[in-house]
């Protein structure tokens, strides 16, 4: 049991979500977030005052799955989210010590299995 | 003091018309950035600022290029087709009054400015989200000149329309369905938004859309009640209408809202003043308060059509300027062929009330505006884009036109930025 982090382009959150549609990997929370992975800065001018936009918007997925989803996931977020340009953000995969459904109290590897599997 | 004494020997200047004429002037010119609002609330918040910048660029240019010749072309001694070059660089362009009206011409030139602003804003709802900005300057001169100071000249300037007697009172010709069906070429030559089709692209602030048709129906009430020239009946007969008929539109159009959905949506009433407003543009100062009324629920129908059914084509007209606009003025062009009243406009009869010819002058109207609008757009956007591409490529329109075409954001929340240099640095 695997908890998967991507950092993601917000334009790119479109394909990213169709492509784990695809996969098969139901259990999924985003939420949008600022970043900097080493892009090019974005400089921005507001009347007189120039600024470097040092962090960028990006939108981070976590996806708690069972081990033999984690390829799948991760297959289904490079697919979704690559665009061979600086910037297209990361994929961390961490161990997951537990896992509960709250509604059931179903715990482990059967919390994070969609309903019907 | 030759302008003093100019004033003095014509003595046709009203002191009440012109000072109505100067309030409904500045009430115009508040529809752009209205517009401005209205389409930046429709479009992506990535796209806010562009959108909102078409409008305040017609500002800028179509100001210019109507001083320059626009101006001219639509209203000075010329033949039927356009204007001359008369009034070019504001020559004779003074405190004397046009002929026929009380006002001075310099103040008649201003008002008429307002309307080619305007007009030239609402086409930049074809290509928003995707066209670049210096080619949109470009366009946006060239049609103000091309495209509205012709079909102008053609409704109100003396060209063939006016001298056969369609009634256009407020710009149904050149603003409504010039704006709208040269809309519907800008879409066919810009092309869809690489996502139309494939993505939901929705308005990211309807707040914004409500406030924008509001204030663009606040200012309608300068644009119809103006366009008497005067403080005279055909003036208080638009103004109240245009009370009228968009409240019947919005009625109409939250029935079918119910019939269709089962809720009435907050878009489609902002959609609905913007039609109201538009189908009585035409017909403001000719048809009785029971007919506009008549004429808002009428023309609900034919632009909430065009708005069901348009985005299932691959036609990206992307803010429906030809449903609200070019159809809503349409509808209203041909409304006053039927129901104009001789009592009420001491102009001319429809077809209910006695003179078929008035409605076949306005189904002229109805062909011709179109039909030139839409060539002269499509041949014009084709041209410029063999001098520079028309589009931001696909990187960039998923990026957000504010940024790259900007540099700027519309909600800059100024976190991890980092300060280069400032002006007092």
């Amino acid at each position: 049991m695997k908890l998967v982090i991507a950092i993601v382009r917000p334009e790119k959150v479109n394909d990213v979500l169709e492509a784990l549609y695809r996969a098969e990997v139901r259990g999924i929370s985003m939420s949008r977030i600022q970043g900097h992975g080493g892009e090019l800065d974005r400089v921005e001018t507001y009347r007189g005052t120039t600024v470097k936009m040092g962090l960028s918007e990006k939108v981070r997925f976590e996806l708690a799955v069972s081990d033999a989803f984690v390829q799948p996931t991760i297959d289904a977020l490079c697919a979704g989210a690559r665009t061979g340009e600086v910037g297209d953000g990361k994929i961390f995969v961490v161990p997951l010590e537990q896992a509960v459904r709250i509604r059931t109290g179903e715990t482990a590897e059967r919390a994070v299995t969609p309903l019907g599997k | 003091m030759t302008a003093i004494a100019v004033i003095s020997a014509s003595t046709h200047i009203s002191a009440g018309d012109t000072a109505w004429m100067l309030v409904a002037t500045a009430m115009v010119l508040l529809m752009t950035p209205a517009l401005g609002l209205f389409y930046a609330g429709l479009v992506r918040s990535k796209n806010t600022l562009n959108t909102f910048m078409m409008s305040i660029a017609a500002l800028a240019v179509a100001t210019v290029m109507w001083a320059l010749v626009g101006y001219s072309l639509a209203f000075a001694k010329g033949n039927g087709f356009i204007g001359g070059l008369g009034y070019a660089l504001l020559h004779h362009v003074d405190f004397a009054p046009r002929a026929g009206m009380t006002i001075p011409s310099l103040l008649f030139f201003a008002f008429q400015a307002t309307f080619c602003i305007v007009t030239v804003a609402l086409v930049s709802g074809a290509v928003v989200e995707r066209m670049r900005f210096a080619p949109f300057l470009l366009f946006a001169a060239l049609w103000s000149v091309l495209v509205y100071a012709v079909l102008a000249h053609w409704a109100f300037g003396g060209g063939w329309l006016q001298a056969h007697g369609t009634l256009d009172f407020a710009g149904g010709v050149p603003v409504e369905m010039g704006s709208g069906f040269s809309a519907l070429a800008a879409a066919l030559v810009v092309r869809a938004r690489k996502d139309y089709g494939r993505q939901a692209l929705l308005p990211h602030n309807a707040v914004y859309v409500l406030l924008g048709a509001g204030l663009l129906w606040f200012g309608w009430f300068g644009f119809n009640g103006g366009s008497g020239f005067s403080t005279g009946h055909s003036s208080v007969l638009a103004f109240t209408n245009t009370l009228l008929t968009p409240a019947c539109t919005l009625v109409v159009w939250f029935a079918l809202d119910l019939l269709r959905g089962r809720r009435v949506t907050a878009i489609g009433a902002a959609t609905a003043i913007i039609v109201g407003c538009v189908g009585i543009t035409p017909a403001g100062g000719y048809i009785s308060p029971s007919w506009a009324m008549v004429l808002g629920a009428v023309a609900a129908l034919p632009s909430y059509a065009i708005i069901v059914l348009r985005p299932r084509t691959r036609v990206d007209e992307t803010l429906d300027v030809l449903a609200a606009h070019g159809a809503a003025g349409l509808t209203g062009i041909l409304f006053i062929g039927f129901v104009a009243q001789l009592p009420w406009n001491g102009a001319s009869n429809g077809l209910l009330y006695g003179d078929a010819g008035q409605l076949g002058w306005q189904a002229i109207a109805a062909l011709a505006g179109p039909a030139y609008a839409f060539t002269a757009t499509f041949v014009l956007l084709r041209l410029i884009g063999l001098l520079t591409p028309l589009r931001a490529s696909e990187d960039e329109e998923a990026l957000g036109m504010d940024i790259v075409q900007h540099g700027e954001e519309a909600y800059a929340t100024g976190e991890g930025a980092i300060l280069v240099s400032t002006e007092a640095a």
